[in-house]
């Protein structure tokens, strides 16, 4: 790779936030992200949304993917939201949720700044491709 | 990213704003536009940040030793910057950083200030971004810097270039006792750790590690150059001119100072060893302090730093002369049917430089 190369790659944070222990998503997620040649920064399992903000702060990424399969979505989903209006870091993060979301909470999350929700059996490629269009553009 | 933004980034930085510190870290890994005055213009405001850097084999603990070191810091007061690399797909480029997972101890303390990085393909170790990441945090007026390699194995000496100290984890029975003759790693740690002490097989490991640094110090063989005087390779080895001049950490013969590598024992996920891993790197560092080595190491960091910067320019300026020639396809046609060959076209297009800088100097 030669110096001026454009190095930029796609950063995504895969977050599990709240009590749910269950990561092969997740993982699944992160390697798909990873061979889609993202740069994915995994945060581990029952994670606070403090940690969450945190870490998409100072990781600068460009997109968050948070994972939640406890249903736990209405109440963890605003704090993160939340938290990165507070470090000014929410109007350039892509923020996507996977996991099992029912269709009225669906809209609530997406009113609040959610750009889309991935429930299960969504095709890989069709979150990587959203991840791709949608990535916000920091020249 | 025009002039003024670049201006308010910088302000911001210095400010304390951590979406700024972020922001200038990813347009130096990223090599944006503007980035190079990004760094330049934080140059004044660097050189008071200690720079620590850990290496050591994949699974050695480094990331779990790591947060307890920073937790340390911070118990004392001191603020934290922490680097760590992460390895890249050869294919396709993408990569899984999985540190932060072991950060365990600093969650929600935001003057711990994390970052992963890729290595996005630099062999064996540190991207070359690694030092101007460094200098954004030193700048942002972090006390301790901590950078972790990649866990790569036994090449990762990048890392000197960049850190005042290096540790090396080593974890218990990762080999015989030739390993530790081996070139490469063993030799640039000014401290060693034994990590997952509690195994069995750790206090061979520290005996083994003992009997090399011991093997190094030996004043009748010349191996401590590689150590204090090459310093990985990157130094001009110091010519000995007394075989008495190594002594444990004391006077040398010469009226210098040297120093020799400790082994240090802990168990990262209990954080046993963690004080005294402290007191030894503190240790190292008034060394460097006193002995004047830490204005050494800062200047041929500086000397190494400025040469990378002219590689990269002059092989930009002559990249656009190949292009302007034809193409690298053209030249390689040529070389294949045996018409020219690789070094008089490599003289050809290096020539209109040099006879610019030989008219101008």
């Amino acid at each position: 790779m030669s110096a001026d190369a454009d190095q930029r790659a796609v950063r995504c944070l895969v977050a599990k936030v709240g009590l749910d222990g269950h990561d092969r998503g997740a993982h699944v997620i992160a390697r798909a992200f990873r061979d889609a040649g993202f740069e994915v920064i995994y945060s581990g399992l029952h994670r606070a949304p403090d940690e969450i903000v945190q870490a998409a702060v100072q990781e600068d990424v460009d997109v968050l993917g948070i994972s939640i399969l406890s249903g736990a979505h209405n109440t963890l989903v605003p704090k993160v939201i939340e938290g990165l209006k507070e470090y000014g870091a929410f109007e350039d993060t892509l923020i996507l949720v996977g996991g099992i979301v029912p269709d009225d909470d669906k809209e609530e999350l997406k009113a609040m700044g959610v750009a889309e929700v991935f429930g299960p059996g969504t095709p890989m490629a069709d979150t990587i491709e959203f991840v791709r269009q949608n990535a916000p553009d920091r020249a | 990213m025009s002039r003024a933004e670049e201006v308010d980034l910088v302000e911001r930085l210095l400010g304390g704003d951590h979406r700024a510190l972020a922001r200038t870290i990813t347009k130096i890994e990223n090599r944006s536009s503007g980035y190079r005055e990004l760094v330049s213009a934080l140059h004044e405001h660097t050189g008071d940040a200690e720079v620590v850097g850990v290496t050591g084999s994949p699974g050695a603990g480094k990331s779990t030793l790591v947060d307890k070191l920073a937790k340390s810091y911070r118990d004392r007061g001191e603020t934290v910057g922490v680097i760590a690399v992460d390895p890249s797909s050869p294919y396709t480029g993408g990569s899984v950083l999985g540190d932060r997972i072991r950060m365990a101890s600093n969650v929600g303390d935001m003057d711990v200030f994390f970052r992963s990085m890729s290595a996005r393909g630099t062999l064996g170790g540190l991207s070359t971004a690694t030092g101007d990441a460094v200098k954004a945090l030193d700048a942002f007026g972090k006390d301790k810097i901590i950078i972790e390699t990649v866990g790569a194995g036994q090449n990762e000496i990048d890392v000197v270039r960049t850190a005042d100290t290096v540790v090396v984890l080593v974890q218990p029975g990762s080999g015989d006792d030739v390993q530790m003759l081996k070139a490469g790693i063993l030799e640039i740690g000014d401290v060693f750790v034994v990590n997952k002490a509690d195994m069995s097989g750790a206090s061979k490991t520290v005996a083994d590690l003992e009997e090399m640094i011991h093997l190094q110090g030996d004043p009748t063989t010349n191996l401590d150059l590689g150590h204090h005087g090459a310093g990985g390779g990157f130094e001009k080895p110091e010519v000995a001119d007394s075989p008495d001049e190594s002594e444990k950490n004391g006077e040398r013969g010469d009226g210098e100072e040297g120093w020799t590598a400790d082994v240090v024992e802990t168990v990262a996920t209990s954080g046993d060893g963690v004080d005294e891993l402290i007191e030894t790197l503190s240790e190292h560092r008034a060394y460097l302090e006193r002995s004047g080595r830490l204005t050494e190491k800062a200047r041929t960091r500086y000397a190494e730093e400025i040469r990378t910067l002219l590689r990269e320019d002059t092989g930009e300026l002559l990249e656009d002369e190949i292009d302007r020639r034809g193409g690298m396809e053209s030249f390689v046609d040529a070389v294949v049917a045996r018409e020219t060959d690789p070094y008089t076209v490599a003289d050809e297009l290096v020539e209109p430089l040099r006879e610019c800088l030989e008219r101008d100097g």
